[in-house]
């Protein structure tokens, strides 16, 4: 049981570990704001999603799982928030200078 | 494995240090500069000082990264008609901070073994106090003269900022950032957030006699809330001359104050608390600090008065 948890853990925090490498190299190789954008919340939304999963197996309690997921909400809605303001200002901008 | 990321953490703190001094634009170095922040309270957490570590992320990162990021936006207008200073500057201002970091890497590394420490001598009197965090301990109790003067201070230099208004709008509302724009995600977010943002900034305040946290900290979170309801247009800044709003200011020392002041009657010294009531004293001391300590940062962060207050 304990293996399986252990396993659980290791695919989930390495798949977390893979879109946040995955979305750093979009951050860096994609063209514009609204493109590194996409890039970004596919590593904060599904990254810490899936860290956060493979975490709560070695949570010492319900408590403590439930403060992993509060993390992972939290960073969503910031995350959430974040890119909608990016993308109104990259609007603005954009229709600033092209009218 | 914990050596390795200890290692990459330093390197990478180190890095951000120079990239946040070598970088041009004003804005952008704020931005390194709250990261830095972020990554130093990491470090903190490694050598097992929570508390630092949540001060270092509340203080140093957010409200500072706050404060800057609004001078960074004042500036913006004027900052390229300003010349960069000359090499001489550049040469002396490098000189003076390489020999400041030589002489504290001197004294860090030429410590004795063990180095000198009053950290048993103060655990082993901590129960006296009922309290359960050492450094609740130390701040309350061993150095309470110093914590009631750092609020004091505070009050200060929220007075400094608010001198910088024109005369006539003095008690008049701060303008906030001046490059803010009303947004619906903006809105939600100032609905949702303060909900959780100010219990965990109670709770800090709470916690902090017996684990990680304190008055500070919960402050800068109760600030945090503040600014974001502010700037996100959901109330509006208060008139920096409203009585009520003085009050809050000065609650949290005053009544710290009072608590030191009553210490001669009821038990001898300034700020010494009578057996057995140190805990209650100090949890009501802190809550009304942490108020305090978040009106104050709040209207740090706010600035001085733009418009006149409303008839």
């Amino acid at each position: 049981m304990t293996l399986a948890l252990d396993l659980l853990t290791i695919v989930g925090v390495s798949a977390g570990c893979f879109f946040f490498v995955a979305g750093t190299v979009g951050l860096l190789r994609f063209p514009d704001a609204l493109t590194r954008m996409h890039a970004l919340t596919k590593a904060d939304n599904l990254g810490l999603g899936l860290i956060v999963l493979g975490l709560l197996p070695q949570a010492a309690g319900l408590g403590h799982a439930l403060k992993l997921v509060a993390i992972w909400l939290l960073a969503q809605v910031s995350a959430a928030v974040a890119s909608q303001l990016i993308a109104g200002a990259v609007l603005r901008q954009r229709s600033a200078i092209w009218p | 494995m914990a050596l390795g990321f200890d290692i990459s953490l330093a390197f990478l703190v180190v890095v951000l240090a120079a990239w946040t001094i070598q970088v041009h634009d004003t804005y952008s170095a704020v931005l390194a500069f709250v990261v830095f922040g972020l990554l130093v309270a990491l470090i903190w957490v490694r050598l097992a000082s929570v508390d630092v570590a949540l001060t270092e992320a509340a203080i140093g990162s957010g409200v500072t990264g706050a404060l800057l990021l609004s001078a960074a936006a004042l500036l913006r207008p004027t900052e390229s008609t300003v010349a960069p200073p000359g090499a001489a500057w550049c040469t002396a201002a490098g000189v003076v901070c390489a020999i400041i970091t030589a002489g504290l890497g001197a004294i860090a590394l030429l410590l004795p073994d063990p180095a000198p420490t009053l950290a048993p001598l103060a655990a082993a009197n901590l129960p006296q106090s009922g309290l359960g965090n050492p450094v609740t301990g130390v701040l309350f109790v061993y150095r309470a003269l110093d914590t009631l003067l750092e609020k004091v201070v505070l009050v200060l230099a929220l007075v400094g900022v608010w001198s910088l208004a024109v005369d006539r709008l003095w008690g008049g509302i701060p303008a906030l950032w001046p490059a803010t724009c009303p947004d619906s995600t903006l809105t939600f977010l100032a609905q949702l957030l303060p909900s959780v943002g100010l219990m965990l900034g109670i709770y800090l305040c709470w916690t902090g006699a017996d684990h990680p946290g304190g008055a500070f900290q919960g402050g800068a979170l109760l600030t945090a809330m503040w600014l974001l309801v502010m700037l996100a247009g959901v109330r509006a800044a208060p008139a920096t001359g409203l009585l009520s709003l003085r009050l809050l200011l000065v609650a949290g020392p005053t009544l710290f104050l009072v608590i030191g002041l009553s210490g001669f009657a009821i038990a001898g010294a300034f700020l010494a608390y009578p057996p057995g009531y140190g805990k209650p004293l100090i949890v009501v001391a802190e809550g009304a600090l942490t108020l305090s300590i978040g009106v104050t940062l709040g209207l740090l962060a706010a600035g001085p008065a733009e418009r006149a207050r409303e008839p």
